[in-house]
């Protein structure tokens, strides 16, 4: 983290926030959105996950190395996901 | 010549290259930590796209409203543990106890919820190999030969959440320590790393928990909070 002190404001507008979308994303598991419930649990939990790692976790306010190993655990999670969905979920499309 | 030799290890020229090797190794620690859970991840996504329909059904008969209250205490716990940080920077000795207090109190709080919640999914017959009733399943429209698929997401919602679980164990420890060594006022605005990097780890155990809430407790449309 750099010398910079983060001002207690901003940490309880991201909490709001964070709460804000807690009960955004509990209250349309009750709407009927089919196949929608996924995504959009996915895209609030990035968009909660994103407000602790930069505004709690510093990272806006922090160096390129720790921007930089904080992309490459994204990155090796990415090769992770991405090559052994691309084994299971194309599986079903051979008739066998 | 190091500005303060007390704070400055021997191997670091300043103390800010110091604190910048503290933040560095904390965050790859996290990394490998993102690989941890990541092979959780990844499994339960190559099984939720292969079984979406028992996934769905299973995660329907968890208790969403502990679920949701712990997703808000943990997130308060992460302001409390924001708040010690600016405490330890502005030099407040007194407030920094008293977060790094409440945020290790939050985190019991959260495991004694988490405990009520094992507590009524055993209950209610969803613990494979303990308790649990293949007929449940069937005549909930499940053919018989799939409900192996519903125990395999009742499993990586124990083996996650308790995986979870223990890194929750581990922070509260560390705030513990960390409370004892504030109340003898071992930190200040200039002495503020182990509670900055104790900080991220916590913050981390609480993204995990970001992504396990709509992952294990929200698939599907819901009928009913617990």
């Amino acid at each position: 983290m750099s010398e910079r002190i983060v001002p207690q404001r901003t940490y309880y507008l991201v909490f709001l926030l964070l709460i804000a979308l807690t009960v955004l994303t509990v209250g349309m598991s009750f709407v009927h959105l089919g196949a929608w419930h996924g995504v959009l649990g996915l895209v609030i939990a990035v968009c909660k996950a994103l407000l602790v790692i930069l505004f709690f976790m510093h990272v806006l306010y922090s160096s390129r190395l720790t921007w930089l190993v904080l992309l490459a655990s994204l990155l090796w999670l990415a090769i992770l996901l991405a090559l052994t969905l691309a084994d299971f979920l194309t599986r079903s499309w051979l008739a066998y | 010549m190091p500005a303060e030799p007390t704070l400055v290890a021997h191997h670091f020229d300043t103390l800010e290259q110091q604190r910048e090797a503290d933040t560095l190794g904390m965050w790859v620690f996290l990394a490998t930590e993102v690989m941890v859970f990541g092979a959780l991840f990844t499994g339960y996504a190559a099984y939720r796209g292969t079984h979406a329909e028992e996934f769905e059904a299973a995660s329907r008969h968890l208790n969403v409203l502990i679920g949701g209250v712990n997703t808000i205490v943990l997130l308060t716990s992460s302001l409390t543990m924001a708040l010690s940080v600016h405490a330890t920077r502005v030099g407040r000795q007194r407030r920094l106890v008293t977060c790094l207090v409440l945020t290790a109190l939050l985190g019991t709080m959260f495991m004694g919820f988490k405990a009520v919640e094992y507590y009524i999914d055993y209950r209610d017959n969803l613990v494979p190999g303990l308790a649990f009733r293949t007929s449940d399943w069937t005549e909930r429209g499940l053919r018989a030969e799939n409900v192996r698929f519903v125990q395999l997401f009742l499993l990586f919602y124990y083996i996650m959440t308790g995986l979870h679980a223990l890194h929750l164990t581990v922070g509260i420890g560390l705030l513990i320590v960390l409370a004892v060594l504030a109340a003898r006022g071992r930190f200040g605005p200039e002495y503020y790393m182990p509670v900055e990097v104790s900080g991220l780890y916590w913050h981390f155990v609480d993204v995990v928990w970001i992504f396990l809430l709509p992952l294990l407790y929200l698939i599907g449309t819901h009928t009913s909070l617990y």
